[in-house]
């Protein structure tokens, strides 16, 4: 009797705290982790529906490889068209019928915009989003909603350091397109240089439905200004920087990232008169000739071929979905057996200076408590005619 | 008669109580095919009855949804308030674009219309306008709590607050087509020489169905808004508009239960089709939709009168 006693009580707390390590959300179970996603497959802005597709293909190769912590990924994608009340409507499926533990990488400002306060009334994380908003970053106000990429506003905090490191009596005239993304950028340069705002001596603005935006480089021209900052999408960054050249204006030119692809870009406006752009990278480009025998993009290459078969090898968003996959998948390791959606926010928001390869040298995800912005560095490239070459050391965190 | 009286009492019982047998999700999705049946019927108003084809009505609904999200959020009206008011800015700019735009005929109001759709989501974020629009951020709302503190889930009570519009909106409509105005209309689509013989006023007739026909557009769009939380351009593009119109076009023309429908089929098949293939979910969607226009070139609803009628005359 009494060594019965004895058994029970030892058995009882060796249980007990193994079945305190064991902690399920709904989504989670000792099988699986099913993970919620709305991406456009469809609609006007499907060329993004690829990043859907990547981060599909490598859950498939971690399932391949045995799963996390011994459970599968099961990743569930909706197509939302890019259309906010699709979207809506995908993410409550995913949260209330599919169950899902988070939602992760859903795509598109507005999109994310739509589901803000649903996720966050709901508490259940919307984790990692693919959009470059600063809003994202807000762990008092959202403290379910987490970003991923470096968002324009420190992008331009870093150009405006650079500015004053390199060129402290430059004379800056920007050009922003007119909404959201734009006057990110414009409070990010603003607040990268602080007490000398002054060195501003032009701000124009376009509208995305203007057909060029010749007058307005004629109008930064005239400022007499020698540093242009570029931020425009890339049709009228191809248009900006060839006019910026054919009008003999020829300033230091600092073009923002999301329009520094060199076929959809630089080659319209001229590659030689792209020459000398700088810009800020953050992920290793597949077409770089420096990263041709990489290591990492030799990896990402075999990871397209065995299950992606059908994407694009020089589509850098298929490195960005490959890229971001890997972080979730550390997230998720680090959280074990507490598959709590909480516990998915506290690792998330425990993640130090975690490299992941395909990210250039001596970028980092970090986050804290009160940081929700993963990555916040990069590098300065500048083009050389043919590619983007890097120079000087990381910026920013 | 009476038989079809009861199987509306019937319908009526059982979209009562279809929000307490499924899950909240759904029963939003329900919420949405309602507000799509309000949008179909005003534009099977004007499509199906008066005959003019509108390639443009997504602006109507973006209308509507903006006036709701703005007196919502900057004017503080309660969510119930905004939808009339909402249906009468729509009718009156419906109305008021009719007015030119009715004396093109056919393709050519098809086309004029079209501009209205291509134009509305960069109208809505242009940059004077911003402070009423939010530009391209859009606009967040709250969502609507029961009132009188009935014991309802916001979903269950909204789903409900949209059956009640909804059948305000199809009485209307079923009782403007039985009466004088439906007859008018439909003569100045059958014939309208004829029609302006007999003293049909035609312009004035077709700027009205017009102006109608926006306003149950912009309800729907009030209603949607209220519904998603949320309103943006990116909501209402030009796609929504031809959507609208395959809506009406499969559900069946010139018909009070195609707007239904058509509504069901411009909710769920587009998830059917994702889920079929994520490769080419809009080809799935065409196969489905050649499917329908085949099998039923009459639209669901005539295909429903044709068995009915084949049943009774053996």
């Amino acid at each position: 009797m009494k060594r019965s006693i004895v058994f029970l009580a030892v058995s009882l707390g060796l249980a007990l705290p193994a079945a305190a390590q064991k902690k399920y959300d709904p989504g989670a179970s000792d099988s699986e982790i099913k993970i919620g996603n709305t991406n456009p497959y469809s609609g006007p802005a499907s060329a993004y529906g690829t990043i859907g597709k990547s981060i599909a293909a490598y859950f498939k190769m971690v399932n391949d490889q045995g799963g996390i912590n011994g459970r599968k990924i099961n990743f569930i994608s909706y197509d939302d068209s890019y259309s906010p009340p699709k979207t809506v409507e995908m993410a409550r499926k995913l949260v209330e019928q599919d169950e899902v533990l988070f939602l992760f990488q859903t795509l598109g400002t507005p999109s994310n915009t739509a589901i803000h306060q649903y996720m966050n009334m709901k508490k259940v994380p919307q984790m990692m989003v693919a959009t470059g908003a600063s809003k994202w970053n807000d762990p008092k106000g959202h403290p379910w909603t987490m970003g991923w990429q470096p968002n324009y506003h420190d992008e331009a905090v870093i150009y405006a350091k650079h500015i004053l490191k390199t060129k402290p009596n430059a004379k800056i005239a920007v050009l922003y397109q007119n909404d959201d993304y734009g006057k990110d950028y414009l409070r990010g340069l603003h607040d990268g240089l602080g007490d000398k705002k002054g060195m501003i001596v032009k701000e124009v603005s376009y509208e995305v439905s203007d057909p060029t935006v010749d007058s307005q480089i004629v109008q930064l021209q005239a400022s007499g200004a020698d540093t242009f900052i570029n931020i425009t999408t890339p049709k009228f960054a191809a248009m900006a920087i060839r006019k910026a050249y054919d009008t003999g204006w020829k300033p230091l030119q600092y073009l923002n990232n999301v329009s520094i692809g060199i076929g959809s870009v630089l080659t319209p406006a001229g590659l030689e008169k792209s020459v000398g752009l700088i810009t800020l990278g953050y992920l290793k480009e597949p077409t770089d000739k420096q990263f041709e025998n990489d290591p990492a993009i030799v990896k990402w290459r075999a990871f397209m071929k065995k299950y992606y078969p059908d994407g694009s090898m020089v589509d850098n968003l298929n490195v960005y979905g490959y890229t971001v996959g890997q972080a979730i998948a550390q997230v998720l390791r680090q959280c074990g057996d507490n598959l709590t959606r909480e516990n998915v926010m506290r690792q998330a928001a425990s993640m130090k200076g975690l490299h992941i390869e395909t990210l250039l040298p001596g970028v980092t995800v970090t986050t804290g408590a009160d940081d929700f912005a993963p990555i916040e560095a990069g590098q300065l490239e500048r083009f050389d005619g043919k590619e983007w070459v890097r120079f000087g050391e990381v910026m920013g965190r | 008669m009476s038989k079809k009286f009861l199987l509306l009492i019937f319908l009526l019982i059982a979209a009562c109580a279809l929000p307490f047998l499924v899950s909240n999700y759904r029963t939003f999705q329900l919420t949405l095919v309602l507000v799509y049946a309000i949008a179909l019927l005003g534009l099977n108003l004007l499509t199906g009855y008066s005959g003019q084809i509108s390639l443009g009505h997504g602006a109507f609904y973006a209308l509507g949804a903006y006036c709701t999200a703005i007196l919502m959020s900057k004017a503080g009206l309660p969510y119930w308030a905004t939808v009339p008011l909402a249906g009468a800015v729509c009718l009156v700019a419906g109305f008021l674009f009719g007015l030119p735009a009715l004396r093109l005929e056919g393709l050519y109001l098809a086309l004029a219309t079209f501009a209205l759709g291509v134009s509305m989501p960069q109208l809505l974020k242009y940059h004077h306008l911003e402070q009423w629009t939010g530009g391209v951020q859009g606009i967040v709302i709250e969502k609507p709590n029961a009132p009188f503190s009935l014991p309802l889930n916001p979903d269950r009570w909204l789903y409900f607050f949209t059956l009640a519009v909804a059948i305000v909106m199809f009485v209307l409509a079923w009782n403007l087509v039985r009466g004088r105005v439906g007859r008018a209309l439909v003569a100045i689509r059958d014939q309208h020489v004829a029609a302006e013989a007999m003293g049909v006023n035609g312009a004035l007739y077709k700027s009205a169905a017009f102006g109608v026909s926006a306003m149950y557009t912009g309800v729907a769009g009030a209603l949607g808004a209220i519904a998603v939380q949320f309103v943006a351009p990116d909501s209402f593009n030009v796609f929504l508009s031809i959507t609208l119109l395959v809506g009406v076009v499969v559900g069946g023309l010139a018909s009070i239960s195609g707007a239904l429908y058509g509504a069901l089929f411009i909710q769920f098949v587009p998830n059917i089709a994702d889920e079929i293939s994520k490769a080419a979910p809009w080809a799935i969607f065409g196969v489905f939709m050649l499917g329908f226009v085949y099998l039923m070139p009459t639209g669901v609803a005539g295909a429903i009168r044709l068995l009915s009628a084949k049943r009774r005359s053996p």
